[in-house]
């Protein structure tokens, strides 16, 4: 039944960034990303810069490009947006080729493009070298609420089985003859949701009964907790290190 | 004699809703025994499961594991010696992995380390399932998350193993590996089915549950033959077959 979340973005590798253990990972990618939205709008080498260095990450990653391009469709609106941006933006204008544009408005589309990018593409080698698995098990480690973090994990493991429940009611539905194509069809599928919540329900229940009977009382158990070296951290935090600096370099000159 | 490894007096529940499902059962279970537990639809099989392990509370009467009261201050113990291994196995398993699947019953009692991979890899290794240690349990087949929800159990070294209809949904050849495995097992048993044969395969005695009651407890062999018997408590053996 394929299309699980989180499988759905992880690819196998051994390459120096899936090796890193994933809480370093996670706060280095959190880092990074605050301090390129930091970057000041007309920072524009800094933000090649930070470009530069999402880009060299994901190639450490060896994940395949078409892997990585297949992702990036998440940031679909901002690319819509910042193409819409120096049309509708007022300010000074300037011609390119055969239309005349806001030139504030550009710069900002600009801006917000490479911005966008550049997280995008740091999260991808985030989200294509950490396991599901091992995004639970950083943020237990970094203390993120239990009552969350399984909330996670249950959809990771869940989101299947329920998708699979739908789409056997889609076939009983359609097997019957029906076909959604008024308004008319809208209560049976609203009464097939409902059916579909109290399913998941009851299976949330049972699914409770079962941790309880092997001995569950309300906290997941660490069993393996994760360890980095300093030498880790570094690595990890390097492309936050380098984002700083030019935010620096810029506020200074 | 020991202490029966499972002693039920008396026991009655009804549902909050007012459903009353069990009116009164005795049963006790020895160690070593492999007992089935039969009953049609709606007998009240699965509530009496939950009662082994206190996730239901008795309304009357007691059970009680080893000599120990199945009551609100030892559930944990209990759940220790009760090894439930519930029907549907998207219920049973829903860590990440089949490891920290199997691992989350012992880890639950305390055990950390060597200590916890050794129980997980002899638990996975019972089943024959080590190879899928790193595996989605929604990656697995039915009859393979059948298995290692049996794993999952059996790692925290039960007294019991209680399983709630094993060979549901299962493909002739999957039912008859998993009689295999259970058979391979050196537990006491309880198992809840209405697969007849299946329980004639792998158990010595019968209990039939019937509308809330032990209505007949015996040799396997002997209640299977028992036609009339099998018709009242809505029991069959598959056609072709004459106990
Ligand atoms: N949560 C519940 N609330 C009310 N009644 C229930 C509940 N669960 C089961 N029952 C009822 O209790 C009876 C016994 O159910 P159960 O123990 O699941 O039977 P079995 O496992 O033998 O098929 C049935 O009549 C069932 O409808
Ligand atoms: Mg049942």
């Amino acid at each position: 039944m394929g299309g699980q979340l989180g499988d759905h973005l992880h690819v196998e590798g051994d390459s120096p960034v899936h090796r890193l253990p994933a809480h370093v990972k996670l706060i280095g990618l959190v880092v990074f990303v605050l301090l390129v939205v930091a970057l000041p709008r007309d920072a524009h080498l800094a933000r090649a810069a930070t470009l530069a260095v999402a880009v060299i990450v994901v190639a450490l990653t060896r994940v395949p490009v078409r892997h990585v391009l297949s992702r990036l469709v998440v940031e679909t609106p901002f690319v819509v947006f910042a193409v819409v941006l120096p049309f509708v933006a007022t300010g000074p204008r300037t011609t390119i080729g055969p239309v005349t544009v806001s030139r504030p408005g550009l710069e900002a589309g600009l801006a917000l493009l490479v911005t966008a990018t550049t997280s995008v593409l740091m999260a991808v080698a985030f989200a294509t070298t950490t396991s599901s698995r091992d995004l639970v098990r950083a943020l237990q480690h970094l203390h993120v609420p239990d009552r969350l973090v399984q909330i996670l994990a249950f959809m990771v493991r869940y989101l299947g089985v329920v998708g699979s429940q739908a789409q056997r009611m889609k076939v009983a539905r359609e097997s019957r003859g029906f076909a959604p194509r008024s308004v008319r069809s809208w209560p049976v599928i609203a009464t097939s949701a409902g059916a579909l919540f109290i399913r998941s329900y009851e299976r949330g229940e049972r699914v409770h009964l079962a941790m309880m009977s092997r001995g569950y009382t309300g906290r997941m158990p660490v069993t393996d907790p994760l360890r980095a070296t300093p030498t880790q951290w570094g690595h990890g935090l390097l492309p936050g290190a380098l984002a700083l600096v030019t935010l620096v370099a810029v506020v200074v000159s | 004699m020991s202490a029966p490894v499972l002693d039920i007096r008396g026991l009655a529940f009804a549902y909050p809703d007012g459903h009353q499902a069990l009116f009164g059962v005795d049963l006790h279970v020895h160690r070593g025994e492999r007992v089935a537990l039969l009953g049609p639809n709606g007998a009240g099989k699965t509530t009496l499961v939950l009662h082994l392990n206190g996730i239901l509370t008795a309304g009357a009467g007691s059970v009680s594991v080893s000599g120990l009261p199945v009551e609100s201050g030892n559930h944990l113990e209990i759940r220790r010696r009760v090894g439930i291994v519930f029907q549907d196995p998207d219920d049973q398993l829903f860590m990440p992995t089949v490891r920290d699947d199997v691992a989350f019953g012992p880890a639950n009692l305390g055990l950390r380390g060597a200590e916890l991979d050794a129980r997980v890899e002899s638990a996975l290794a019972a089943v024959g399932m080590s190879e899928f240690a790193d595996r989605a349990p929604h990656h697995l087949s039915f009859g393979q998350r059948r298995r290692v929800a049996i794993a999952t159990v059996l790692a925290m070294e039960p007294e019991i193993l209680v399983l709630d209809e094993p060979s549901s949904n299962l493909d002739p050849t999957t039912r008859r590996e998993l009689a295999e495995l259970i058979q391979s097992l050196d537990v006491t048993l309880l198992m809840v089915t209405h697969d007849l044969a299946f329980a004639l395969q792998l158990c010595e005695r019968a209990v039939i549950l019937s509308d809330g009651i032990v209505a007949a407890d015996g040799p396997t062999r002997a209640i299977l033959e028992d036609a009339d018997l099998l018709g009242r408590h809505r029991l069959e053996l598959p056609w072709g077959f004459s106990g």
